[in-house]
């Protein structure tokens, strides 16, 4: 078929056709509907004469002496034969390859890469990789990944923070399809209110990003691709349940609804009834509670025409219960009763999406982003309370074209948000509102051989902080074959919610002090960061087997920092410090795949931070200096049903972790530094068919336990009660099992 | 928002009528991996008034968007030969052809059965 000599050309304004024609349709098979497909190729089997049909499937093309054999193909459907005895029209459906079966048309992609198509240093996770670990939400998702550190959950939240070139996450832009969603109040909280199997693929950018979604990124950008009603199976089930208690469910409907219209409902129910005290400190180990949330998605695409949207509504209520083990939800709480923690959440989600791409000049698109949710979380712990709402509004539009031709693109657009925030912090009440507009614009420039960039600015007018600029440069370099040099730099701003970005800081005794600097959020001022990123990959052949090596170095500097500042005992400050704290990270990688299916991933990482503190510049508090991860991976040979066995495991070892001051009473007065641990994970799955899969797995195979996660247990009202100092796993070795099962 | 959408819909059919000139065409291209494609693209590209040049490893097919005053399908199709690539109507010189890398010998029926 591709040593036929077929020319074929297509001018859409001037489509004239002689006498003596043959027309047609070609369809696509696969919907019940038949739409037309576009773009296939249309030829009589001598070769000499052939077209691809036009938008809406149609053809036309020069009969013969009939009969005569007349060939459709298409990239990804089987191609047919058929002989024509008439010059009658033509229905002809093509099916897709993939109802075929033994038809392997792509080659299966590992299931993590850096692009060394993009000028930003981006990180693709897809969704076999998200299938590695026991990720339930999107916390999860990151745990067979190297370049972002998955900390470990304390009692109270029972939440797993991310952290990216050392930095917490409330320095990542965190979105889901381009719309930012752990943002203000969801940010302690939020990226476990992601379900993991709702997640198709994350692109995790380090360093400056795009200007695009905004201006707040400082550490990096981090895009959660879901899945998608027209594209998810039809029918998704999994269960999952966990030894320390946790169930969860995930139900995936989605259908056609017309042939232009799809739409999925998606619904997660989690629950953790088990009450669990392994280190019989009186406290559980992880908080008891259940999450509903349901999502419905409706997607609407006309290729023909060039139209795409997505419409979403998403509702989650989530409820969690921690504090001592004889802790009940609806008791009092007093000095004389037990401790007790409740993070009740409700939230509601709409957003759409709008795009389309001109049919004519594919290189021009139009989108529109628009989303709103509200955010009502009441909590309590212990005797201090924090209830926070957050109703935010978000509108982007984006306009892409080139200018001269392809190596030349540009994007262009606005966007605003708007965000009131009602904030209760045991007694003091806070209630602002931002405003911000902004217009951007993004060059990028490909010589399609050894350069490219992307340089990107914007400028954004915010009623608290003014008028300011927001540049952004990324450039890429090919020395030489199979080497790739990116350099990035960018500027980032952003107020921060201390509250909401520390929540656990209300589980402890600490006393909460602001330093006033007359600025307009909780008395602080917004924070402004340059980031500077340089990296390089290498490609080899090791006993002819691919081998990449990488090196990256970030910088961050604080032109304005809002430390966080836990050093001095029994107390929790906040102030700004200007151009004094800045972050280094270093990150070595390896990744080597010794034989087909079997890959092998090694990472160290060097953190060196430098915090102004009052007290002195400092490394932050439990932020281990040094980090090693590696990760083996093995697939057997997929078998002619599918069946297929899947092993992984990953390795991460912890450094030394500085503890802050403690006061003479706290349990660990005196000491100054935490253990260096290591953890290990593996998981194994069993593909029965490709509908059917089952895992298991154990998190903290060798059961590595942090002794003293709560300190002063015994006296939760007391002045030392702190349940932040969390550096490693509380709950110990933890076994897990699941099923997926797809139609 | 509405008045925004409607704006920002003519402002992209207000661009879209300024590049009017533009024509959609394509030809087939012999070549057989993901070199052939940066090579064949950026022989079409950098013709003087191609915008956009398109080529699929699967169908062959070079997709291309280009401003008729400025060149024509036949001066691309002659650039894309001078690397070393066969359309139906320019044959690619010997000296361009022995000039691709040996993994890209698309004439070549051992090379061919090796890329599927």
């Amino acid at each position: 078929m591709k040593r036929l000599l077929l020319f074929s050309v297509l001018l859409w304004a001037t489509a004239g056709f002689g006498q003596g024609s043959i027309s047609g349709v070609v369809l696509e098979g696969n919907s019940e509907s038949n739409t037309g497909l576009p773009g296939a190729n249309v030829y009589w089997v001598d070769g000499k004469d052939g077209t691809i049909t036009d938008f809406e499937g149609n053809f036309r093309l020069l009969t013969r002496t009939l009969p005569a054999d007349l060939v459709f193909s298409f990239v990804g459907y089987a191609t047919d034969t058929i002989t024509v005895s008439s010059n009658k029209e033509i229905r002809h459906v093509l099916r897709s390859a993939s109802t075929l079966d033994q038809v392997t048309l792509v080659k299966k992609r590992t299931s993590q890469f850096r692009s060394s198509f993009s000028t930003q240093n981006v990180i693709q996770i897809s969704s076999d990789e998200l299938l590695k670990a026991a990720c339930c939400n999107l916390s999860e998702s990151f745990e067979t990944n190297p370049s972002i550190d998955v900390n470990f959950s304390d009692a109270i939240t029972g939440t797993k923070q991310i952290k990216m070139l050392g930095l917490t996450s409330p320095y990542i832009l965190i979105t889901a399809e381009n719309i930012p969603v752990v943002r203000g109040a969801a940010q302690s909280l939020g990226l476990s209110y992601v379900p993991g199997t709702w997640v198709e693929s994350i692109q995790m950018t380090k360093g400056a990003g795009s200007v695009i979604n905004g201006y707040e990124s400082i550490a990096g950008q981090i895009n959660a691709e879901l899945q998608k009603p027209a594209t998810d199976a039809p029918v998704f089930l999994n269960l999952f349940t966990a030894a320390n208690g946790r169930q969860e469910m995930n139900v995936h409907l989605n259908s056609r609804v017309t042939d232009r219209w799809s739409t999925g409902l998606y619904v997660h129910g989690n629950q953790r009834t088990k009450t669990v005290d392994r280190n019989d400190d009186g406290f559980l180990d992880t908080p008891k509670g259940n999450q509903i949330n349901v999502m419905n998605r409706w997607q609407y695409s006309d290729p023909t025409n060039g139209w795409i949207s997505f419409i979403n509504a998403r509702v989650l209520r989530d409820r969690k219960v921690a504090g001592e083990t004889s802790f009940e939800r609806d008791q009092e709480i007093t000095a004389a009763n037990p401790w007790g923690s409740i993070i009740d959440t409700d939230r509601i989600d709409f957003s759409s999406k709008l795009g389309h791409v001109n049919p004519e000049l594919t290189y021009q698109s139009l989108g529109v982003q628009s989303a709103y949710s509200y955010h009502d979380q009441r909590s309590i712990f212990g005797l201090r309370t924090y209830n926070i709402k957050h109703q935010s509004a978000y509108l982007n539009v984006l306009y892409n074209s080139i200018i001269s031709d392809t190596r030349h693109k540009i994007k262009t657009g606005v966007n605003a948000t708007y965000d009131r925030y009602q904030e209760l912090v045991v007694t003091d009440v806070y209630d602002r509102q931002e405003r911000a507009a902004g217009v951007f614009f993004e060059y990028a420039y490909d010589n399609l051989d050894q350069l490219s960039l992307t340089f990107g600015l914007r400028t954004d007018v915010h009623n608290l902080m003014g008028v300011f600029v927001t540049p952004r440069l990324h450039v890429k370099y090919l020395p030489w074959e199979q080497t790739t040099l990116r350099f990035s730099a960018g500027r980032g701003k952003r107020i921060p919610n201390i509250f909401s970005e520390n929540l656990n800081l209300f589980a402890s005794s600490r006393a909460i002090e602001i330093t006033d600097a007359g600025g307009d959020f909780y008395g602080l001022d917004p924070e402004i960061a340059w980031n500077y990123g340089l990296s390089i990959v290498q490609k080899f052949r090791l006993a002819n087997r691919p081998l990449e090596l990488s090196f990256d170095v970030y910088r961050t500097d604080f032109v304005n920092h809002v430390v966080v500042d836990w050093e001095v005992p029994q107390m929790i400050r906040f102030y700004n410090k200007r151009n004094e704290s800045w972050t280094q990270s270093y990150q070595l990688e390896a990744s080597y795949s010794p034989m087909e299916r079997f890959d092998l991933r090694f990472a160290y990482k060097y953190f060196d931070i430098n915090t102004a503190y009052n007290s002195g510049d400092d490394r932050p508090p439990l932020t281990p200096k040094h980090r090693v991860f590696a990760n083996v991976a093995y697939q057997t040979q997929e078998k002619s049903k599918g069946q297929q066995w899947k092993f992984d495991a990953t390795l991460n070892w912890l450094g030394q972790q500085r503890y802050p001051k403690f006061d003479s009473g706290s349990d660990l007065f005196g000491t100054t530094q935490t253990p260096s641990l290591v953890t290990v994970n593996t998981q194994i799955t069993k593909v029965f068919t490709p509908k059917i899969d089952w895992y298991v797995g154990v998190e903290n195979i060798t059961n590595v336990q942090q002794p003293n996660p709560v300190l002063n247990a015994t006296e939760p009202f007391g002045s030392n009660f702190d349940t932040t100092m969390v550096y490693g796993p509380i709950f110990g070795r933890m076994v897990y099992t699941g099923v997926r099962y797809k139609i | 928002m509405k008045k925004l959408l409607i704006m920002a819909t003519i402002l992209a059919s207000g661009a879209l009528m300024a590049q009017s000139k533009s024509a959609k065409a394509s030809i087939e291209v012999d070549g057989v991996c993901g070199m052939c494609k940066a090579r064949i693209e950026k022989a079409a590209i950098k013709v003087p008034g191609v915008k956009s040049a398109q080529w699929s490893v699967a169908t062959h097919e070079l997709a291309l968007i280009f401003d008729e005053n400025k060149t024509s399908l036949d001066s691309i199709a002659k650039k894309v030969a001078d690397v070393g690539h066969d359309s139906p109507e320019f044959t690619a010189p010997d000296q361009a052809y022995d000039k691709v890398s040996p993994c890209c010998k698309y004439r070549d029926d051992e090379v061919i059965k090796a890329h599927q």
